[in-house]
């Protein structure tokens, strides 16, 4: 496609009242509504779906709802989490004996909470994660499940496991 | 001799306290308005509005690491800054800013080198001497980013040097002399300049934007293309001189223009006769400024609004377009004079 340039007009190529205009504009938004987030005593919120730090979602018996079945594990691209299996007397005879994110290597992608099969773990909108020591950073079953219960918008996620 | 040397000393201490002070100031103001032209608040953590930010950042250079890097050669890299800062303070010697006072009797104009007649001529002097400190820098600290940057700024400032004496020539013409008192007291009894000479302002403007090495016309630095121009190699408190040294031109800058177009410290409609003396003397002063910092603004103001100008597009709105602009209104203003008597 030829894209024709505009023929300026005589005052236009003075180039001095589109310097006018420019500053005028910039003028107007020096008194505009400042956008920026003054973050320790403001706070952003997240929208709806905002992808944050994964967490393990307990059922409405109380126990977690993970199974161990390790497709998160699988999945995950960086391979953060590491799911050690283990046998219970429950109907639902397997859980996690230990669950650890890694949110050092965690990449906020959500495959995880797609990929899992009982709705066990969930992209919470939680994102200041930072830490001085790495290893800080590596969360374990009982922290992920706490920060579970902590999130009120989960509630509704929290329905018995369907069958089949 | 006495009764000459130590008013002569306290202005210069006061102004140039002033002024960098003013410097200090304007970098924050700088940051400040840019923020607040892109919606954003820039800073405001340390002290109130962010207040204390030159302070903080003075302390920051003080004591951040001094490197020269390798094989640079030492003179004229430990000179370069030096050479930039200096003559952009020594340029406020013959800027008069505001009326006299008349203390015990004596009359003292507020005004470090009272009665310069040429005053005009050494401002462009000068103000051409600041080039040298960019020179050195690029040549010297063994890096061709510095050493493109330095040539561009030289080819630059030289070319329109001549525009910035195109621009003022008018005035001196409308005047009959180089004295930059004399300039204001024109515009006092009568209008500001910017009226009668506007085509000369304009030129002016133009050209004190380029040998401030300010948006639009800052190619030397140009970092998109030359990570920072000339100062690439230095860090600390000799990056600080440049950065003063640029700060301190364009103050300069906009004393000049509101001098040489915009009345000095004259208002118009007010007489500055009918306050005391001493009275007159302060709020000429505080007009003076306003005028100045309004000036300031609107250096930094033009500096977020303008995107910068490809080299070619700088050399040819010097030499074929202000050049001949300013030869023709030159020529005009002249035969204007040359008729009226």
């Amino acid at each position: 496609m030829i894209v024709k340039r505009p023929v300026l007009k005589w005052w236009e190529r003075l180039y001095l009242p589109v310097v006018e205009d420019g500053l005028l504009t910039t003028f107007r938004h020096l008194f505009k509504k400042k956008v920026t987030v003054q973050y320790p005593e403001e706070r952003w919120v997240p929208p709806e779906g905002f992808r944050g730090a994964p967490v393990l979602l307990t059922g409405l018996d109380g126990r977690e709802k993970c199974t161990s079945c390790k497709l998160c594990m699988f999945i995950c691209p960086p391979q953060a989490i590491r799911i050690v299996a283990g046998e219970t007397e429950h109907p639902i005879e397997k859980y996690p004996q230990e669950f650890y994110i890694d949110y050092g290597l965690c990449i906020f992608c959500g495959y995880c909470q797609e990929v899992c099969p009982c709705e066990a773990i969930w992209l919470k909108h939680e994102f200041e994660l930072a830490d001085f020591d790495r290893t800080n950073l590596i969360f374990g079953k009982d922290k992920l499940l706490q920060m579970g219960r902590q999130e009120p918008y989960l509630k509704g996620k929290e329905k018995p496991l369907k069958k089949g | 001799m006495v009764n000459i040397l130590i008013p002569a000393i306290i202005k210069i201490v006061v102004v140039l306290g002033v002024l960098l002070t003013a410097v200090a100031y304007t970098t924050l103001a700088e940051r400040k308005i840019s923020a607040y032209l892109q919606d954003r608040y820039g800073p405001n953590r340390v002290g109130p509005f962010g207040l204390f930010q030159p302070v903080a950042d003075g302390i920051k250079f003080f004591f951040k690491e001094d490197i020269t890097p390798k094989r640079v050669f030492r003179v004229t890299y430990y000179l370069a800054p030096m050479c930039t800062l200096i003559p952009a303070l020594i340029t406020f010697a013959v800027i008069p800013f505001g009326e006299s006072v008349s203390l015990n009797g004596t009359s003292y104009r507020l005004w470090i080198a009272e009665n310069m007649d040429l005053g005009l001529v050494y401002l462009l002097a000068v103000s051409s001497l600041g080039v040298y400190g960019i020179i050195l820098a690029g040549l010297s600290s063994n890096n061709k980013y510095s050493l493109l940057g330095s040539l561009r700024s030289v080819n630059q400032v030289v070319s329109y040097e001549i525009a910035l004496g195109l621009g003022i020539l008018p005035i001196a013409i409308s005047c009959g002399g180089f004295n930059l008192d004399e300039i204001v007291r024109a515009q006092e009894k009568g209008i500001w300049f910017v009226v009668p000479h506007f085509v000369a302002f304009l030129i002016f403007l133009v050209a004190i934007f380029a040998e401030t090495n300010r948006l639009p016309f800052d190619l030397p630095e140009g970092e998109s293309e030359l990570v920072g121009g000339y100062h690439t190699e230095y860090s600390g408190l000799r990056f600080a001189m440049f950065f003063m040294g640029e700060y301190a031109n364009m103050i300069t800058a906009s004393a000049l223009i509101v001098i040489l177009f915009f009345g000095g410290w004259s208002l118009t409609f007010i007489k500055y006769e009918i306050f005391g003396s001493i009275l007159a003397a302060i709020l000429s002063v505080l007009v003076f400024c306003a005028k100045v910092a309004f000036f300031v603004f609107f250096f930094i103001w033009v500096r977020w609004t303008l995107p910068r100008f490809r080299y070619d597009q700088v050399m040819n709105l010097m030499w074929a377009r202000l050049l001949p602009a300013g030869f023709l209104y030159l020529l005009i203003v002249g035969l204007f004079y040359f008729l009226l008597e």
